[in-house]
C-alpha cells in the first residue's frame, strides 16, 4: 500500500503571498528607554548601569569596546557600509521580562501574533519560548517539568543576575572579546539573548525556541546567547528572526557560544528571515568534548548582507560536528555563509553540507574552513557545498579552505555550481507542470537534504520562505 | 473521434543551424500504433523531442497538428496537458523530488485539478502492480540513481498514470533485459486502446514482437524512406538497414 509522503501543502498553491517580505510591518510604540545614537564608553556604561551589572561585566564591556575601535573592518566577505554613529545601541521596550503571555504589553503581543508565535507554544510543540523585542527579552517561559529537572532557560541578562557563578565560568570563553570586530562590538553592547543550561543526563525532547524581532529604525540588535549542555544531555534550540523594512539599514550582530560536554547532543537551528535592510554579522561557535555531537542547522533567507560561519571545535576524541545550511539570496542581497570545523583531537568527525540559491541577481558565497591539527589521527571530514543559480544575473562563489596538518585522516570535499537545467525543466514541463511549478520543484529538491533535517513545522516554514523569495522573481 | 490525432506535415527541424529532419510527413489516427525505425543519427529522437517542444530544437518548416490544431507555438506543458506524452530515451534525474510527489503533481496537471489522495493511491498501486514494481520505487527521487531498466519502467509507469491520447515512446526498449522488456511491453499493450495512438521509436524489431504495430516506417537522413506493415520490420531484422540505405543513396545520385 502506498501512502502519501510528507508534503508541504503551501508549496502546492502558487502565488500564496505576493509581497516580497511579509513581516515588513512595524508598530509605532514609544520605547521606554532609547539611548541616543552613537557608540562611546558612556553608552556602554549606561547599558551596564541600566542592567545593574556586576563590575567585571562592565570592565569586560569597556575592554571589548577598545578591541572594537582598534580592529579594522574585515576586508573580505561582503561589502559593509555601516555608519556606527547612526545606530541606537540600546532600546528598551518594557521594563519586565514576563513569564505570562497575558502580561506582555498589548502592542508587542500584536507583533508576535502577526508572526504566529504564541500558536506554536499553545499547541505544545515547544518546551519553552523566549521572545526578544529590540534590545531585551520581553517574554520567556519554560515547561514546568523541565524547570523541575533543573533546566535553565532565561534571558542572558537575567542569567547574569540570578546565576552569576555558572555564567561567569563560561561566558566569553568560547568567543573572546577580541575574537573579531563584530564579536568585540557585541561584547561591548550586548543585551538580551538566551541562556540555557541543561543538567547532566537531562534530555529535552522538544525544541526550545526564541524569536528575535527588531522594531526600531536604525537599531542595532546585539543579543548574546550562551548554551551549556552538561554531560550526556540533549537539547534542540531554535531561533527565528524578523525585522520591519525601513529606509535605513539596521544591524544585527549576535554572538552565540555553546559548550557541549562529554556525550552531550546539541542542535541549534536558525531560520533567519530579516528584511532586506539588515546587516547580519554573527559569530557562532561551539566546543564539543568527548563523544559530544554539535549540529548547526542554518537557514539564511533575508538580510542585505549576512556573514556567518558557524564553527565547531572538536576538542576530544569521538566528538562530532555538523553544519547543515541553506542560503538564499535575491536581488540586492548577499549571503556570505559557510562553516568552520576545527579538529583538535584524534578520531573526531565533521560534516558540512551547504546549499545556496541565487535568484534574480542575488549573490551567494560559500566560505568554509576545515582544520586538522597535527596528531589528530583518524579524523574524518566530509564537505559538500552546492550552489544553484536561477538566472544569468545571479552570482555564486565558493571559497573553501583546508588546513590539514595530519596525514592519517579522511577528508572529502565536493562542490558544485549549477543552473536550473534545460533538461530538468523540459522533463517536468513535458509532464504538464508549468515552468514556475517545475522550477520550484527543482529548487525544493535541491534543498531537500537540509529541509528533511528540520522538524516538520520548520520544514514547512522554510520551504514557504524559499517559495516566497522565488515568487518575487519568477511569479 | 473525427479526424486524425496527429498530423505531421512536411516537418523540418534544425539543431544549432544543422538540419536534422528534412521534410517528414506522418499521420496517426486514434487506435493506431506506428513504429518509427531507423539507424542511429537518422533523426528519430530529434522528431520525438520536437513533438513535445524541446527548446533546443527549431522547427524551420512544416507543421504539426494535434487533434486538428497546430501545436508548434505551444510550450511543453501545454502540449502535455492537451494529451501528448513522451517516454524519453534518457530521462533526466531530479534529485530531492520523490517520484510519489512528482507523479501526483503530473497527474493533477494533466487533469486540470488536484487529484484526491485516495484516488491517487488507488491508481498508483494498480499501475505499480501491473508493472511488477515495488512501492518502495516511488519513494525514491525522480530517476536519481535509477538503472537503465528502472528508468524505462518509470517512464512506462507515467504512461499508465497520465493516460495520454498520443504516446511517443523513444527507444523505451533499449537497455532492457528480456524480462524487463516483456513487462514494459505489457504496460504499453495495457495502455493501447481504440481511443489513443502510439508512436514507437526503436532501433530494433524485438519490442515490436510484443507490441505489434499497425504501420512501420523507416527514417533515414531526416526523411521517411519506406513505410509498410509489420513485414517491413521483419525484413529489417533479417537484412539490416543497409539495403534500404543503399537504395536511397542510389535514388539520390540517379
Amino acid at each position: 500500500m502506498v501512502t502519501e509522503e510528507r508534503s508541504h501543502p503551501d508549496l502546492q498553491k502558487p502565488g500564496v503571498v505576493k509581497d516580497d517580505y511579509q513581516f515588513g510591518f512595524h508598530d509605532d510604540a514609544e520605547a521606554l528607554v532609547k539611548l541616543p545614537k552613537g557608540l562611546s564608553a558612556e553608552v556602554v556604561n549606561t547599558i551596564s548601569d541600566l542592567k545593574n551589572e556586576p563590575e567585571w561585566m562592565r570592565k569586560l564591556r569597556l575592554r571589548a569596546l577598545e578591541h572594537f575601535h582598534a580592529r579594522p573592518m574585515p576586508n573580505w566577505g561582503g561589502e559593509i557600509d555601516i555608519d556606527f554613529d547612526d545606530i541606537h545601541y540600546f532600546v528598551r521596550a518594557t521594563d519586565r521580562d514576563e513569564e505570562s503571555w497575558d502580561d506582555v504589553p498589548e502592542y508587542i503581543k500584536d507583533t508576535y501574533d502577526k508572526l504566529g508565535i504564541p500558536e506554536a507554544e499553545k499547541k505544545g510543540l515547544l518546551a519553552g519560548v523566549g521572545a526578544q523585542y529590540d534590545s531585551e527579552v520581553v517574554y520567556h517561559n519554560i515547561r514546568e517539568d523541565l524547570e523541575e529537572k533543573g533546566v535553565l532557560f532565561l534571558s542572558t541578562d537575567q542569567a547574569l543576575q540570578e546565576h552569576e557563578e555558572i555564567f561567569k565560568e563560561h561566558y566569553s570563553t568560547i568567543i573572546p572579546a577580541n575574537d573579531n570586530k563584530f564579536a568585540a562590538l557585541n561584547t561591548a553592547v550586548w543585551s538580551g539573548g538566551s541562556f540555557i543550561y541543561v543538567p547532566k543526563g537531562v534530555k529535552v525532547d522538544v525544541p526550545l525556541q526564541a524569536y528575535f524581532r527588531i522594531n526600531t529604525e536604525n537599531m542595532g540588535q546585539f543579543e548574546r546567547t550562551l548554551i551549556i549542555a552538561d554531560e550526556g544531555s540533549e537539547i534542540h534550540y531554535v531561533e527565528g528572526c524578523t525585522a520591519p523594512i525601513y529606509s535605513s539599514d539596521s544591524l544585527h550582530s549576535a554572538v552565540v557560544e555553546i559548550i557541549c560536554k562529554k556525550g552531550a547532543n546539541v542542535r541549534y537551528t536558525t531560520i533567519q528571515n530579516w528584511s532586506n535592510n539588515v546587516y547580519n554579522l554573527v559569530t557562532k561557535r561551539a566546543v564539543a568534548y568527548e563523544n559530544a555531537v554539535m549540529t548547526w542547522v542554518d537557514g539564511n533567507l533575508g538580510s542585505k548582507l549576512t556573514m556567518k560561519y558557524p564553527a565547531v571545535y572538536l576538542m576530544e576524541p569521538g566528538a562530532h560536528g555538523e553544519v547543515l545550511s541553506i542560503a538564499s539570496a535575491s536581488g540586492g542581497q548577499h549571503q556570505d555563509a559557510g562553516a568552520k570545523m576545527v579538529h583538535a583531537a584524534p578520531n573526531t568527525t565533521s560534516v558540512i553540507n551547504s546549499k545556496s540559491l541565487a535568484i534574480d541577481g542575488g549573490r551567494t558565497s560559500y566560505r568554509g574552513l576545515v582544520k586538522i591539527y597535527e596528531g589528530a589521527e583518524g579524523c574524518k571530514s566530509n564537505v559538500r557545498c552546492d550552489a544553484l543559480m536561477l538566472d544569468d544575473k545571479s552570482r555564486s562563489d565558493t571559497y573553501p579552505t583546508m588546513e590539514i596538518d595530519e596525514k592519517h585522516v579522511d577528508i572529502t570535499h565536493e562542490a558544485t555550481v549549477s543552473k536550473v537545467g534545460e533538461e530538468q525543466l523540459f522533463y517536468l514541463m513535458s509532464r504538464g507542470l508549468t515552468e514556475d511549478e517545475s522550477t520550484k520543484l527543482i529548487v525544493n529538491g535541491f534543498i531537500e537534504p537540509i529541509i528533511k533535517q528540520l522538524p516538520m513545522e520548520y520544514a514547512v516554514e522554510m520551504n514557504r520562505l524559499v517559495e516566497l523569495q522565488m515568487e518575487g522573481s519568477i511569479g | 473521434m473525427s479526424g486524425p490525432l496527429l498530423e505531421i506535415d512536411n516537418l523540418q527541424i534544425s539543431v544549432a543551424d544543422l538540419q536534422i529532419v528534412k521534410g517528414l510527413s506522418l499521420t496517426i489516427a486514434a487506435g493506431e500504433v506506428h513504429a518509427m525505425m531507423g539507424p542511429n543519427g537518422s533523426g528519430k529522437s530529434t522528431l520525438a523531442n520536437t513533438l513535445l517542444g524541446h527548446p533546443r530544437y527549431t522547427v524551420t518548416g512544416g507543421d504539426v497538428r494535434f487533434k486538428g490544431d497546430s501545436i508548434l507555438g505551444l510550450r511543453p506543458d501545454e502540449r502535455s496537458r492537451l494529451g501528448l506524452f513522451l517516454a524519453m530515451q534518457y530521462p533526466t534525474d531530479v534529485p530531492g523530488v520523490s517520484m510519489i510527489n512528482f507523479l501526483r503533481r503530473a497527474m493533477s496537471a494533466r487533469r486540470g485539478e488536484e487529484i484526491p489522495v485516495k484516488e491517487y493511491r488507488k491508481e498508483l498501486n494498480e499501475v505499480l502492480g501491473r508493472l511488477q514494481m515495488d512501492e518502495s520505487f516511488v519513494r525514491r527521487y525522480v530517476n536519481d540513481g535509477f538503472s537503465g531498466g528502472e528508468k524505462k519502467r518509470a517512464e512506462t509507469l507515467q504512461l499508465g498514470l497520465l493516460n495520454p491520447e498520443l504516446a511517443i515512446m523513444d527507444e523505451t526498449d533499449s537497455g532492457l533485459d528480456i524480462d524487463a522488456l516483456r513487462i514494459v511491453a505489457e504496460g504499453i499493450n495495457e495502455f493501447r486502446s481504440e481511443s489513443n495512438g502510439i508512436l514507437l521509436i526503436t532501433h530494433y524489431q524485438r519490442l515490436l514482437n510484443y507490441v505489434r504495430p499497425d504501420f512501420v516506417h523507416v527514417l533515414a537522413d531526416g526523411q521517411i524512406v519506406e513505410s509498410g506493415d509489420f513485414s517491413l520490420a521483419e525484413r529489417l531484422e533479417a537484412e539490416g538497414y543497409d539495403p534500404i540505405l543503399e537504395r536511397v543513396a542510389e535514388g539520390a545520385s540517379a
